[in-house]
Order: structure tokens, then C-alpha cells, then sequence
């Protein structure tokens, strides 16, 4: 029962104090607030370029053209070493044999220009081709090189130099977010930091009252914990509703694409809740462990 | 039965200022006792061990059973709970009116507030400062201040009352106003009163036991003691 008094008295207390010191408790809000919110975006940011880059692995394929006068079994004989890659070696995922008639097929159907220049010309000009997907991006380069090597393959290419330039991009992007995210959290639990070590110096008669009638360290602490958590939970507010409504927002008005179909977006539910219970966690500890290094070092107790 | 007991107790502060060498000294419970000395003389240090804001460098100090020299940071507030402290500065707080103040002691403690509620008002009575308890301690004389804060002193019934100086700030007739309500506290309560001084009438009226420091020192303990005797000592060293 006392303890539960006490623990009621120091929530009582910690919100007496947040108003008290408005000002102050409203720039450690707003500074975690702000923090939150770029955590908020860096969190969607990275967790959907890495969704992006593993779709985009998944995709990899090296598109192997043939010769227009390669022979039947030249072609049966590049596939048994493809099987070969497949069930052996492992690098290769999987190959498909697309000869130029399938192509044509293809094209006719994406457009009506190509239908009728295709339809115009007497013989097929597209080559038969190979769609190998390898295991891993690593297995690209080399895969096609060795591909290259054959004497009836015209070329072997997987978009040499852009793949790795995205995802190159896309590392940078995770590895930026990430560094600015972890700089603004220390600043903003240096600032909740310097705002309950205010309150204590504020607080220094009342608290040597307290300590002078015999209150427990940890009736005189509390009140300072929780001053910090209620900061980080009020700054982690705004934060939330703008990553859920932002987030759905986006999502609707993008119809769940940027720029090119290639990249899509995270569906928002349940995201955007991970996202939230997240930011709030974040907030709250921040807070706490500012009034915690606060207490220790001020509240020489 | 000993309350305090003071054996053999030094303290030597970080600069190498030696306050108290080799202090021994009992005070029985229900006690009056006056602690007087020159300035500088160790008497301060010797008040702030009792309640545990100095720590002995050797030696011990055992106030209501609980060893000082041992006593861990932690678990201060247990010593803190068996006595009451008054100062010259009478450390109210500004914003809290006279029963609140009082009430503070006892909220920072966790009691429940039906229990807080009688003891407040008795304690206020037991000053004399009923009729006051609404007011903020700017609306109050400093004798009135300084009674609130015997009162915050005695919420919690102490078996010890420090007292550091208490009438320091205050003119000679309201000196005499506190004296009485320290002395009434002792007598009807039976709280053992630890009193530093520098007011040489008061301690020659009261006839209470007088100890005197010099240089950290015992120099002289008599029962009914007065300020000439710490003075005849003082001229014959």
C-alpha cells in the first residue's frame, strides 16, 4: 500500500512538474517529437528499400541470347550445363528456354505498332534466348561471363552495372537513415537530460526537505523517471498519427508503387502499427534513460 | 537509556581540516541539551553527524541504535524517521501554505493521508499556529516561521530533536517564544532536544545540560552548565 502512495505521488508530481516548467518540458517534447518523426520516416524508408531489394534479387535474371543459326542440340547441350549449375553447383535458380516466336508473341501483344511491324516483316528477327535466374546477386556477373564463353551465344547481360548501382543506392539510403536516426536520439536524450536536471535545480529545496524527513531514495527519484517518460510519451505522440495517417496517405495516393512498378510498397497494415508501437517505445525510453543520467548525476542521493 | 552515544569519534574533511577529534559523549532520551562553541569550533560537524550529513572518518555515533559511521547512503531516511531536524533558515517551502508544509514531511514518507490529517493539527496546535494553517509561510513573522517548522520537526514524533542554531535569525523575545515551545516539547513529549547555540542568555536561563566544543574537542560537559563556564574555560587556556 505505501508503496503504491508512493508510486501515485510521484505520477501526481511528475505531471505537476511537466506543467510547471512548461517551456522546457515543451522544448523536450518538441525536439523528441521531431526526432520521432524522422525516425518514423527512416523506419519506413529502410524497411521498404529492403523489401524493394530483396524483390529486386529475387528477380535477377540473365537474359543468354542465342545465335540466329545456333542448332538444335547446341541448344539441348547449353541447357544440360545450366541443369548441370542448377543441381550441382547451385548457382543457378532456374532456366527457361524462350525462343523467338514466344517473343513475338510477346511483343505483338504490348503494342499495336509492333504488331504491325512485326507482321510486316517476312522472317523473325528476334534471336531464341535463355531466361536463367541465378541463386544470388553475387552469381550474376560470373554466371553470365561463363555463359558469354559458349560459341553460339550472342550475348549474355543482366543489366550489368544498374543492378548494382540500386542497390548500392538503396545501402547508402539504410546506412544514412540509420546514422541520422541514432545522432538524433542521443541529442534528444541530452536535451530530456537537461531538462530534468533544470527541474532538479528547480526542485533542490524540496528535495532536501524530502531527504531531511526521511523519504526514500526512491520516493525522491521517481517523480524525475516518470517526468522523462511523460516527456517521451507526449513527443511520440505526433509522431504516430503522422506515420499512420502519412504512411496510408502515401500508400493510396502512389497506389502502392514509386516511380516504376519494380518498386513497391509495404501494405500499411499492419506496418504502420509495428511503426507506432515502435516510435513509442523509442520515446519512452529516451525520455527515461535522459532522467535517469540526469538523477544519477544530479541528485546526489 | 542512552539515545546517543559518541564514542571516540573524528572527522577530517577532504581539505584536512580536522572539525572533531576523538569525541566521546552520551545523551540520555528525554534529554535537554545545549551544544555551544565558537564558530569554527566543530559543534556544526557534531550536529550534522547526529542526522547522518556527515559521516564520522573514525569512531562511531549510534543515535536510537543505528550506527552513523556504518550507516549506507540508501538507508539514511531510516535514521531520518526517528528524528527531527530545525535550522536557522527554518527551510520552508514558499508555495505551500502552513498545514501543507507540515503535511509534506509526512507525504514524502507515504503515510496515508487519513493519518496525516490528525497528526498535522496536532502538531500545528502543539506550536500554537492553528489559527495560521491556511497561510503561506511570506504571510508569517520568522518566529512563526520557525515554529512551523518545529512542527514539521515533531509531525512524525521523533524521539530526537536536532536543532542547528534555530533561534539564530530571530530577536531576543520571540528567541524565548521558541525556547518555550522546544522546552514544552521536551517536557510533555519526552523528545530528547539537541540544541547548537551561540545565544549566551537564553543557554544561562534555561539551566540545561551544556556541552562545550573547542577545536573539535570536548572541552566541558556539566549538567547545569551556562555560557560562563565555556567562557571561564575559554580565558583559562
Amino acid at each position: 500500500m505505501k508503496a503504491l502512495r508512493i508510486l501515485i505521488r510521484s505520477i501526481r508530481d511528475s505531471f505537476k512538474s511537466v506543467f510547471r516548467n512548461f517551456s522546457l518540458s515543451m522544448a523536450s517534447i518538441a525536439c523528441t517529437t521531431v526526432t520521432l518523426i524522422l525516425v518514423g520516416i527512416a523506419l519506413f524508408l529502410s524497411y521498404n528499400v529492403r523489401e524493394v531489394t530483396t524483390n529486386l534479387e529475387k528477380e535477377l535474371t540473365i537474359v543468354v541470347y542465342l545465335k540466329k543459326d545456333t542448332k538444335e542440340e547446341e541448344k539441348v547441350a547449353i541447357q544440360n550445363d545450366l541443369e548441370l549449375m542448377k543441381s550441382a553447383d547451385h548457382i543457378v535458380e532456374s532456366y527457361k528456354l524462350k525462343t523467338s516466336e514466344e517473343w513475338k508473341a510477346e511483343m505483338k501483344k504490348e503494342s499495336d505498332a509492333l504488331e504491325s511491324t512485326l507482321d510486316y516483316l517476312e522472317t523473325n528477327p528476334l534471336l531464341d534466348s535463355i531466361i536463367v535466374k541465378v541463386t544470388d546477386v553475387k552469381e550474376l556477373a560470373p554466371t553470365a561471363e561463363k555463359l558469354r564463353k559458349y560459341e553460339y551465344v550472342s550475348s549474355a547481360s543482366y543489366g550489368e552495372g544498374m543492378i548494382e548501382n540500386i542497390l548500392g543506392i538503396f545501402d547508402a539510403i539504410s546506412f544514412g537513415t540509420v546514422a541520422i536516426v541514432v545522432a538524433l536520439v542521443l541529442v534528444t536524450a541530452f536535451l530530456i537530460n537537461n531538462t530534468i536536471k533544470l527541474t532538479i535545480f528547480a526542485r533542490s529545496e524540496e528535495i532536501e526537505i524530502m531527504r531531511l524527513v526521511g523519504a526514500s531514495n526512491t520516493a525522491i527519484k521517481l517523480p524525475f523517471l516518470f517526468e522523462g517518460f511523460i516527456l517521451g510519451v507526449l513527443g511520440s505522440i505526433l509522431p504516430i498519427v503522422i506515420s499512420i495517417y502519412g504512411y496510408i496517405l502515401l500508400f493510396d495516393k502512389s497506389g502502392g508503387y514509386v516511380f516504376t512498378k519494380i518498386i513497391t510498397l509495404t501494405k500499411p497494415f499492419p506496418f504502420v502499427l509495428y511503426v507506432s508501437g515502435f516510435l513509442l517505445v523509442i520515446g519512452s525510453l529516451v525520455g527515461m534513460v535522459g532522467s535517469y543520467r540526469a538523477v544519477r548525476k544530479y541528485l546526489k542521493i | 537509556m542512552k539515545l546517543i552515544k559518541v564514542d571516540h569519534a573524528y572527522k577530517v574533511y577532504k581539505n584536512g581540516t580536522t572539525a572533531i577529534a576523538d569525541l566521546s559523549v552520551s545523551i540520555d532520551k528525554g534529554e535537554f541539551v545545549f551544544v555551544i562553541g565558537s564558530t569554527g569550533c566543530g559543534k556544526s560537524t557534531l550536529i550534522k553527524m547526529l542526522y547522518r550529513e556527515e559521516k564520522p572518518t573514525k569512531g562511531d555515533v549510534i543515535v536510537g541504535g543505528i550506527n552513523v559511521a556504518k550507516l549506507r547512503n540508501s538507508k539514511v531516511y531510516k535514521l531520518r524517521r526517528k528524528l527531527g531536524v530545525v535550522f536557522q533558515d527554518f527551510k520552508l517551502l514558499p508555495k505551500l501554505n502552513v498545514y501543507e508544509n507540515v503535511a509534506f514531511a509526512l507525504e514524502s514518507i507515504g503515510l496515508p493521508s487519513d493519518e496525516i490529517r490528525p497528526k498535522v493539527l496536532k502538531a500545528i496546535e502543539a506550536v500554537g499556529l492553528k489559527e495560521k494553517a491556511r497561510n503561506l509561510p511570506s504571510e508569517l513573522s520568522g518566529g512563526e516561521q520557525q515554529r512551523v517548522a518545529i512542527a514539521r520537526a515533531i509531525v512524525n514524533d521523533p524521539k530526537l530533536l536536532i536543532c542547528d542554531e534555530p533561534t539564530g535569525n530571530l530577536d531576543h523575545e520571540t528567541s524565548k517564544e521558541i525556547m518555550n515551545i522546544l522546552n514544552d516539547i521536551n517536557k510533555n513529549l519526552g523528545t530528547t532536544i539537541i540544541m547548537a547555540t551561540h545565544d549566551k542568555e537564553l543557554v544561562n536561563r534555561m539551566k540545561k545540560r551544556v556541552l562545550v566544543i573547542e577545536q573539535g574537542v570536548l572541552a566541558s560537559d556539566n549538567m547545569k552548565g551556562s555560557y560562563k563556564v565555556h567562557e571561564s574555560l575559554k580565558n583559562s587556556n
